[in-house]
């Protein structure tokens, strides 16, 4: 697909990158004994430490640190075995150190990169760099007309900031960018993933530039945090620079707010001045050396990723791409397919797990975690269809009971005497009765009118309620009709 | 180097300090004599040396990751001059 706006004055390419703000998932926060737990009364998770009392020292969690090299790892990313903490300062109601402890030239994480596919084309983003450092806490300015209220639960929480090189050309793959990292963190349990409590939010570079020349002056939008406003932002934000160039002003470098009600960015002009962050080495903090055997054995106990799983499916099981994408998409899927396909046909197990399930569940707006058909169900109702017990037209309709009812298939084969008729006599039987009612049909087929047969077997399923096994129909009915 | 009375200015203002218009010169002449005194050290060849982090050979002390504190709001809140509701309060902050 085309990669290229057009403008008035020719072809604009656009350049983004993107930085990523991803919470640790871990119990306490990344320097103090304090709880992480989402969604806790105000400021009841909060140390003094992460008050910034005077006197108050951070001492480390090893576990975010753990998270920080596994999802480096999971980025085939270089690992620092020596990294350094350092003071971003700058004021802010919800900052109370005055600083913000972050890692400036020396991460924890180097060079990586993430595999994307937009509209079949494999394309490499690049990673520049993953550090760890502290969030913030959080303002709220709607609970007074005269006062914002300062909350600092989230205040020392670890995040991972995971910058991306300026290698994505399109909203199309900014999207399946932050999609791909997404699960991956998802995958290695690094970080939940979720976007509406702010789990992960994303800081957006984007410039624009005629193709093959340099880069442009880029605008960063700041704190984007979901994957469709991420995309709406940077078609706004890209279309407003080219409007700006080819109407004779200039992009000038800045950040900007995306404005998700009015779907568009605006300066934050009052940032501007304080972005003079004076970083240095925290005092307080001797720098974190990693054990290279440590590092491996964090790497040895890696999960299968998304794009290791979604070859497996392909060249292993023969799935296609596309639906080995699909199910690769979330762990919970993965795990849920391939319990289904355990022992079974792998991709009558696909096809019931993009098409039925993915249906009923997208109906029902519920993740698969909360699916009232169990991967064993489904797996039950498969192998009721392997065994000719209920034919493939009727199995729809039983899974649609087991999913209203959460009964197994066996059960609801039963009750609703949905069984397959592959009896013989009893189709014989339906047979005969369809051809003494249709002595013209019968003449028609005779005379060389082959698609009439779809009349006869219409009849049968009729008069059996649909369950009779439609090969056997067929084979009765030829024969019958031809004798 | 050398310090004027625009970088003094500046310094003050993001560090929130206020300083009258009429203290920044005499500031900026006693910041210069501390930087003309620390720039002394600049005379030490340091090629090929680390940059130290510390004085005594110690590691990096790690945290199990494990939930030992928190649950004091009301000494969090103690020296607030303002709170409500179990917020901090402070002059309203608009983007």
């Amino acid at each position: 697909m085309p990669r290229t706006l057009q403008g008035n004055t020719g072809e604009w390419e656009l350049v983004i990158g993107m930085e990523v703000h991803a919470q640790v998932s871990s119990n306490a926060k990344l320097f103090s004994g304090a709880a992480t737990a989402f969604g806790a009364e105000p400021n009841t998770q909060v140390s003094l430490v992460d008050a910034a009392m005077p006197g108050m020292l951070p001492v480390i969690n090893g576990y975010c640190v753990e998270q920080a090299v596994r999802t480096g790892l999971g980025l085939k990313a270089q690992i620092n075995l020596r990294s350094v903490f350092d003071r971003k300062n700058y004021f802010y109601p919800d900052l109370p150190q005055g600083y913000q402890i972050s890692q400036f030239t020396q991460p924890v994480v180097g060079k990586g990169e993430v595999a994307i596919e937009v509209d079949g084309e494999e394309r490499r983003i690049g990673i520049t760099r993953l550090h760890l450092e502290q969030d913030a806490g959080k303002s709220v300015h709607d609970m007074a007309p005269d006062a914002t209220f300062v909350d600092l639960n989230r205040s020392g929480v670890a995040l991972m900031e995971i910058v991306s090189e300026p290698d994505i050309r399109s909203p199309e793959e900014a999207g399946a960018y932050l999609t791909k990292l997404r699960a991956i963190l998802r995958y290695l349990g690094t970080c939940d993933g979720n976007m509406e409590e702010g789990s992960m939010r994303a800081d957006v570079n984007v410039s624009v530039r005629r193709p093959g020349e340099g880069y442009g002056t880029r605008c960063e939008i700041k704190n984007v945090n979901s994957i469709r406003f991420v995309q709406q932002a940077i078609m706004y934000e890209a279309q407003r620079q080219i409007d700006l160039i080819e109407s004779g002003g200039k992009v000038v470098q800045e950040t900007r707010l995306f404005d998700a009600n009015k779907g568009e960015t605006r300066s934050m002009r009052s940032k501007e001045e304080a972005h003079d962050y004076r970083y240095f080495p925290d005092p307080d903090l001797l720098p974190l050396e990693l054990d290279a055997a440590w590092v491996e054995k964090i790497k040895a106990g890696l999960p299968e990723l998304p794009d290791e799983k979604a070859k497996r499916f392909q060249d292993a099981l023969g799935l296609t791409a596309d639906i080995a994408g699909q199910l690769v998409a979330e762990r919970e899927i993965a795990d849920y397919f391939e319990q289904v396909a355990k022992s079974r046909d792998a991709k009558i197990a696909a096809n019931w797990v993009t098409g039925e399930l993915f249906r009923y569940l997208n109906d029902k707006g519920l993740a698969i975690g909360k699916s009232p058909v169990s991967a064993s169900a489904l797996g039950g109702l498969i192998d009721l269809i392997a065994d000719g017990t209920v034919s493939n037209r009727l199995a729809k309709d039983v899974f649609d009971e087991m999913a209203a009812s959460g009964k197994d298939a066996a059960t609801v084969v039963d009750e609703k005497g949905l069984r397959q008729i592959s009896d013989t006599g009893a189709i014989e039987a339906a047979v005969d009765q369809a051809i003494a009612q249709g002595a013209k049909q019968v003449e028609q087929y005779r005379g060389g009118n082959e698609k009439i047969l779809g009349w006869f077997v219409g009849q049968v399923m009729k008069a059996t309620g649909g369950k009779a096994n439609p090969a056997t129909v067929n084979e009765i009915l030829r024969k019958k009709l031809s004798g | 180097m050398s310090l004027d009375k625009a970088t003094v200015a500046r310094i003050a203002s993001l560090a929130r300090l206020k300083v009258p218009n009429a203290e920044l010169e005499g500031l900026a002449t006693e910041l210069n004599k501390i930087m003309g005194w620390i720039s002394e050290l600049d005379q030490v060849n340091t090629d090929g040396v680390e940059p130290m982090s510390q004085a005594a050979d110690l590691k990096l002390r790690w945290r199990d990751d494990v939930v030992t504190d928190g649950g004091v709001r009301d000494k969090v809140l103690a020296n607030a001059p303002d709170s409500r509701e179990g917020f901090f309060t402070v002059p309203k902050v608009v983007e």
